[in-house]
């Protein structure tokens, strides 16, 4: 199935793409099929900056797997961080 | 004398697209001599990449010209594909009447090719296959083969990102044949879905034949995806030049 689905959401931070570093102002979350993971569907996330266009984007595709354990990952990191996280 | 599936060339083009603007395709045209048929295929959702380009070379292999427009050709004639799709994706996709006119556009080039036999079939997949039908309910095409298309039935849900409607009501409105090739595991369209089709077709008394294969889900012919089924794909590709045979020449190509 195709999910169409996508949940965007405003960041703030950086990126290194092909052309180096840029700011990264927005992310699209979806999961649906990937570009190139070998997966019939994947948690896909493009990190962009809309006002630099379609080429100032990276761009991740994990199974679904993967993507709870990063996400349970920077949940950890964060905590263990601190005050200086919040 | 070359093989017919040697006998090709393949190019990106620039054609003319919705309002005038200048889009890319990708043109793959059969060196077989004598009055060809067209085909317009149409990519799926993640963009004009290099499987759908494939396919596009597969019908010039098998004796048509085949032309594949870029519908997010606005995103940048240079952007790559996936960059593309991404950003399109993002603003929701591209609407039906933009997709028309860009339709539209590769369908005029293919008849204006100097070997066309004046006749064009269109196809496409997952959304493109949607596309197909919207194609063959708005342009002049001779022939059209959904390739698990979602939302030309069922019920769009609310608050869904992309600019899409259904398009079952406009099936009055179909201008050729259609071949409508699904799987029965798919979740868009489901068989339901495919079912609501079949029954409108029936009403508006259309040409259609529909093939649903077992143990198929979506995107059974993608051949770099674990949905590929082989057994259903085979089957399907022979339908579809069948299809295109019967309807695009005056004998099967």
């Amino acid at each position: 199935m195709c999910s169409y689905l996508t949940v965007p959401v405003d960041i703030t931070g950086s990126a290194k793409g092909s052309d180096g570093w840029f700011s990264v102002t927005a992310a699209s979350v979806y999961f649906d099929h990937p570009f190139h993971a070998p997966l019939e569907h994947a948690l896909n996330i493009d990190f962009v900056d809309r006002d630099r266009g379609p080429r100032a984007r990276v761009a991740v595709e994990l199974s679904a797997d993967s993507a709870r354990e990063l996400v349970r990952c920077i949940e950890a990191a964060l905590d263990a961080a601190g005050e200086a996280a919040r | 004398m070359a093989a017919r599936e040697d006998a090709l060339s393949a190019a990106n083009v620039l054609i003319p697209g919705h309002g005038g603007d200048q889009i890319n395709a990708y043109q793959a045209l059969t060196g077989e001599p004598g009055p060809r048929p067209g085909v317009l295929v149409i990519h799926h959702l993640p963009g004009w990449d290099s499987p759908t380009k494939e396919i596009t070379r597969r019908f010039a292999a098998n004796g048509y010209n085949a032309i594949c427009p870029n519908l997010y050709a606005r995103e940048g004639l240079d952007t790559d594909p996936d960059d593309a799709a991404a950003a399109a994706r993002g603003k929701g996709g591209v609407t039906d009447e933009q997709f028309v006119g860009d339709a539209s556009g590769a369908i005029e080039a293919l008849r204006a090719l100097p070997n066309s036999n004046g006749k064009v079939g269109v196809i496409g997949y997952c959304s493109g296959g949607r596309q197909s039908f919207l194609t063959a309910v708005s342009l002049p095409v001779d022939a059209a083969v959904d390739c698990y298309g979602a939302f030309v039935t069922g019920t769009i849900p609310d608050g869904f990102p992309l600019k899409v409607v259904t398009l079952v009501d406009r099936t009055p409105s179909l201008r050729c044949p259609l071949l409508g090739l699904f799987g029965d595991d798919d979740q868009f369209p489901t068989p339901e879905h495919v079912a609501e089709l079949e029954r409108a077709l029936v009403a508006a008394g259309k040409t259609y034949e529909f093939h649903s294969y077992e143990g198929a889900g979506h995107a059974f012919f993608a051949t770099d995806r674990p949905s590929f089924r082989p057994e259903a794909a085979l089957d399907g590709w022979q339908r579809i030049f069948s299809w295109f045979g019967t309807y695009l020449t005056d004998s099967e190509v």
